[in-house]
């Protein structure tokens, strides 16, 4: 194993860990909103590491490109998708929990 | 909109869809190619017939690159907002205070201020509920989250790669 090898792999780690996180935080938090926050630390910080783990084992050729494109377009869609929801879960008369004091 | 200005957007569109299809196809023999420039000329004519080729931006292909050298810095936001989410998780007393508070964004185009909303949604701990003009309501995990957004920083960023000269 060659070390680029190595630090692949220890950033798929870091990204499946990430997810982990992430769920956990999706089962934790008290509600909707809340679970929304938790569920971007998957959307980001999973896909990031794990994709940028496969880009450094591809090495600089075709796949690693389709790679890269594939993150920018999660990174473009997935905001949107969670806007989506909070929006219609607000306009659907969904009151967020707020600790104003 | 004039009609060379038409013209030099179906060019641009018609340039950078080629890019991308030699990018993603990795075959290059006469046929794979000369079906790539069918399908490219297809999504030309289609895009026209559907009048998506009058933008109010300049050169819709392009416009993005401004927004680049803020990509990196983002992506380092977003990182260090994932590792505070990730603790606030992983403490047992589940430390948040969620609240809703109200941004002025001050972009002038749409799609500055469409990257700005994409932003604060991306950022763990953020998310953009509203959009009421230049009035932004978001969705903020903990009171740090919320100040950190009052300042204003990421905003600004914002504004100023959009007024950059180029493209």
């Amino acid at each position: 194993m060659t070390a680029i090898e190595i630090l692949s792999g220890i950033l798929v780690i870091l990204g499946s860990l990430s997810i982990i996180v992430g769920l956990l935080g999706v089962y934790r938090m008290p509600d909707f909103f809340t679970r929304l926050h938790a569920a971007s630390v998957i959307d980001t910080l999973g896909t990031i590491l794990i994709l940028f783990g496969l880009i450094l084992y591809a090495g600089l050729n075709i796949v690693s490109i389709k790679l890269l494109l594939i993150l920018i377009f999660i990174l473009i869609t997935t905001p949107t998708a969670a806007h989506a929801l909070a929006k219609s879960a607000l306009h659907g008369k969904l009151k967020p929990m707020t600790d104003d004091d | 909109m004039s009609n060379y200005d038409i013209f030099f957007h179906k060019i641009s569109l018609i340039i950078s869809l080629a890019l991308l299809w030699l990018m993603l196809s990795g075959h290059y023999t006469p046929l794979l190619l000369l079906l790539g420039l069918l399908s490219v000329l297809a999504v030309t004519i289609i895009s026209s017939r559907m009048k998506l080729i009058t933008y109010d931006q300049p050169i819709l292909q392009l416009y993005f690159i401004r927004f680049i050298p803020y990509g990196f810095w983002l992506l380092i936001q977003v990182i260090k907002s994932n590792i505070d989410v990730c603790r606030r998780i992983l403490n047992p007393k589940l430390p948040i205070s969620p609240r809703l508070i109200s941004l002025k964004s001050s972009q002038s185009s749409s799609f500055a201020r469409m990257v700005y909303a994409n932003s604060i949604t991306l950022t763990p701990g953020t998310i953009s509920i509203d959009l009421d003009g230049s009035n932004i309501e978001v969705h903020s995990l903990s009171l740090e989250g919320a100040e950190g957004l009052k300042t204003g920083k990421m905003d600004k960023k914002i504004t100023d790669s959009e007024a950059q000269p180029y493209v």
